[in-house]
């Protein structure tokens, strides 16, 4: 059986996560604390890859990342860099299809912060960046671990976007979800059978893990 | 000396209002501000904080916090601030609490020891009962060696013999660190035991400024409260938001209106 897709969808995943979570971040703690006005519109933004169809979704991102558009050709002349069937182009278009997934995780349990706690800490002498990665997150661990944890299944889940954005090139964007899609193409049923089975075991463990260290979360604070 | 001048627009349960203030404190004094819900005085500790803006000037020994054209952050100005709900660091232990303020070990020690903490030293926050939150909390506002404590209602949650216990605990601090303190509080025995002045807030102005006695006083300038429960000739009022129980003749009747006259007897 040949693993690289699932090594590709791995690898895909992790780096989003990774990516989205500094990026993530600074813009659900701003959500978090925000009275602007402006607020319900990002928030609208951000949520937008949920409703999308991903078909939606993966045409405007090939419209933006091609090199035909001012961002593809900027990237292609200065780096080198394809942005659309190129790998790097897949984790681009994975970062926008889960931001929500780990915007909004984070910008709640920040949101259930005390302020008070928040405050006591600025008044300790500490910055917004000491207090967010010394006070805010250690005290939102149920709701950090839910984001990296459902960024990094649903990136590898991701079919239609990073079907329409990166193709199927071997090696390259070829990831899982795709290659299934390929073997029920070609009715090689038993391969797809081995590779849906993988992806849905590997899917229900990591939900359990999370609901499990969820519940141990609330039980250890009194919640339960 | 603490210099304090600012303005701020309120919009309180009852309509729109000015927080209006402008005062001089001495250094190491200890005032408690009274008054009812709503009138101001959270808002007030926390435009010293610096937690809210305000118009005018707070000048605290020499140093501008606020003017026209400054304000600083809460980060730079020396406060210790002890909240109702304690505000802990939950992810830590009391110990780390202290520390996180500032590393010296030494003053967390002597901190714990004074509050008498220091077998929960290692303990998680979330593990203590309400007394030792606050006093953590308050050890926390202590680690900073403050110029000016701030404490809202710190003791209004807790059962009485804990709140006399802080009581002496909040005093003995006061002292040792010689911290101006301002501290809100509903409770006229608190401000017997503590203060050295008190302020009644209305309507976010400071409508009353003086001793203890010299603020009760302007309560006893011929109000009547009424009589509302009576047992053994002791009859339970209520004065200032406090429920009192006053000794009164044989023919006072429940529902009945008399004037008390309170002084530390009263209070206790």
């Amino acid at each position: 059986m040949d693993l690289t897709p699932f090594i590709l969808s791995f690898k895909l995943a992790a780096l989003t996560t990774l990516i989205l979570f500094v990026i993530a971040l600074p813009f659900a703690w701003w959500l978090s604390q925000t009275k602007a006005k402006s607020k319900p519109i990002f928030e609208a933004l951000t949520a937008l890859p949920i409703v999308l169809p991903p078909s939606v979704l993966g045409f405007y991102l090939l419209v933006v990342l091609s090199p035909n558009s001012a961002l593809g050709s900027f990237f292609e002349e200065l780096f080198g860099v394809k942005l659309v069937f190129s790998f790097v182009g897949l984790v681009v278009a994975s970062c926008f299809y889960s931001l929500p997934f780990m915007v909004q995780p984070l910008q709640s349990g920040f949101e259930s912060l005390n302020n008070h706690m928040i405050e006591a800490s600025y008044l300790a002498g500490k910055s917004k960046l000491q207090t967010v990665l010394n006070v805010a997150l250690p005290n939102i661990k149920p709701s950090l671990i839910t984001a990296l944890i459902i960024t990094f299944a649903h990136t590898v889940g991701e079919f239609g976007v990073v079907l329409m954005v990166g193709g199927s090139i071997p090696d390259e964007t070829k990831v899982a979800s795709v290659a299934i899609y390929e073997m029920v193409e070609i009715m090689d049923y038993t391969q797809a059978h081995i590779y849906s089975a993988i992806m849905v075991a590997m899917s229900f463990f990591v939900l359990v893990a999370v609901y499990v260290f969820n519940h141990k979360q609330k039980t250890k604070i009194g919640l339960l | 000396m603490i210099h304090i001048d600012i303005t701020k627009n309120l919009h309180g349960s009852e309509g729109n209002m000015q927080l209006f203030v402008n005062t001089v404190v001495k250094q190491e004094a200890f005032i408690v501000l009274m008054g009812e819900s709503g009138s101001g005085k959270t808002t007030f500790l926390r435009v010293l904080a610096g937690l809210e803006e305000a118009k005018g000037s707070i000048k605290v020994g020499g140093v501008i916090w606020l003017s026209n054209d400054k304000m600083l952050s809460p980060q730079l100005r020396e406060i210790g601030f002890v909240f109702q709900d304690y505000a802990l660091f939950d992810n830590m232990t009391v110990e780390e609490n202290l520390l996180f303020v500032n590393e010296d070990k030494t003053l967390a020690k002597e901190l714990l020891a004074m509050t008498e903490l220091t077998a929960l030293a290692k303990r998680n926050v979330q593990a203590l009962s309400g007394g030792q939150k606050q006093r953590v909390s308050l050890c926390r506002a202590m680690m900073k060696k403050p110029k000016l404590l701030l404490m809202d209602e710190p003791l209004s949650a807790l059962d009485s013999a804990m709140r006399s216990k802080l009581q002496r605990e909040i005093k003995q601090l006061h002292e040792r660190f010689g911290t101006t303190t301002i501290m809100v509080s509903h409770d006229i025995r608190e401000a017997y035991t503590l203060a050295d002045r008190v302020w009644k807030m209305e309507q976010g102005k400071i409508v009353l400024d003086g001793t203890i006695d010299e603020v009760l006083s302007s309560y006893n300038s011929g109000h009547k409260v009424e009589v509302l429960k009576l047992q053994n000739q002791k009859a339970t009022v209520c004065v200032a938001g406090e429920f009192l129980e006053v000794e009164v003749s044989e023919s006072v009747k429940v529902g009945e209106y008399i004037e008390v006259v309170l002084n530390l007897q009263t209070c206790h």
